[in-house]
């Protein structure tokens, strides 16, 4: 494959990445789903785009790729049926729309950026793990990257990771902009 | 989702029986319960009786061992804890924080497991 494909994708990851990465995450609620869906869009655009084919729009083609991705997720798992009449009801399932405009707005594409960034930095998780998970999701950066830039084995940081994504699962830390009296402490603001 | 919030305080940090700051602890924990029953979301909540007065039984190859005393020795023992239901974690770190051994002691929180 030409490498100026490879570069167009690296590219992608750096700008669209984190973007995409919250918007799923806020939508199916699962940041395991949510990274699985995202990886095999990019792994999609790996093996269909050519010289001959680059989507208009990337980041919504990326987009609409990682949603059918985690659909097709949510329909192998069990009680899958509740979830898809939850879907269809928001209107998820509508068909790609090939002429779809070029630049990216905010109206199709929310910034959940920041739910993102309180939630990899939530309290509840240590700092070591807060670290690693941004990097992660907002960054888009492999964990082999991250364990580079922190200079820690590779294995210890994927444990961390897996470990910080299995607690906001199962403690139920959710995706969200913490209350109004809860924001100061998590913002460590002094008193003004 | 519930949450158990596991009370957990050093005796020598507790206010001592008949005096002021023990009525004062009391009605505060009085108010506590009273909130989240309110709130609608107080599932189960005790006091437990002192450490002092704890019982600790294992079965090993169909042995059973008795011991006088806690599982594990601890500064910080076990003294009482509340079942709520959150809707997430922040809401249960919410209501751990108000519940008055936080003053002085830990409260731990842990999600209840659910199968299926």
């Amino acid at each position: 494959m030409a490498n100026h494909i490879r570069m167009i994708i690296a590219e992608a990851t750096r700008e669209h990445w984190g973007r995409l990465f919250a918007i799923l995450v806020s939508q199916y609620k699962d940041f395991d789903l949510a990274e699985e869906a995202l990886q095999e869009a990019y792994l999609s655009a790996l093996s269909h785009w050519s010289y001959d084919y680059i989507p208009k729009n990337i980041a919504a083609w990326l987009l609409q790729t990682a949603k059918n991705k985690a659909i097709d997720s949510i329909r192998r798992r069990s009680n899958y049926d509740d979830k898809l009449s939850f879907f269809k009801a928001n209107g998820d399932l509508d068909l790609y729309d090939d002429h779809l405009s070029e630049h990216i707005n905010d109206d199709i594409f929310p910034d959940e950026r920041l739910k993102l960034i309180f939630t990899c930095c939530h309290p509840a998780l240590s700092e070591q793990a807060q670290i690693a998970l941004t990097l992660r999701t907002l960054g888009g950066l492999s964990t082999s990257q991250i364990a580079r830039a922190l200079l820690l084995p590779e294995t210890t940081l994927a444990q961390r990771i897996v470990r910080a994504k299995k607690k906001i699962k199962n403690a139920k830390i959710p995706f969200k902009i913490p209350e109004p009296e809860d924001l100061n402490a998590r913002l460590l603001l002094g008193d003004y | 989702m519930q949450y158990m919030l596991l009370i957990y305080s050093a005796d020598s940090n507790e206010p001592i029986p008949e005096t002021p700051e023990f009525g004062e602890y009391i009605q505060a924990y009085m108010k506590f319960t009273e909130e989240v029953k309110e709130q609608g979301i107080f599932v189960a909540g005790d006091a437990l009786q002192n450490v002092s007065t704890a019982t600790t039984i294992t079965v090993r190859d169909d042995n059973v061992h008795t011991t006088d005393g806690p599982f594990a020795e601890t500064k910080e023992t076990l003294g009482g804890y509340y079942l709520l239901e959150c809707k997430d974690l922040d809401e249960a770190m919410h209501w751990a924080s108000k519940i008055p051994t936080a003053q002085h002691g830990s409260i731990e929180i842990r999600p209840i497991q659910m199968y299926g």
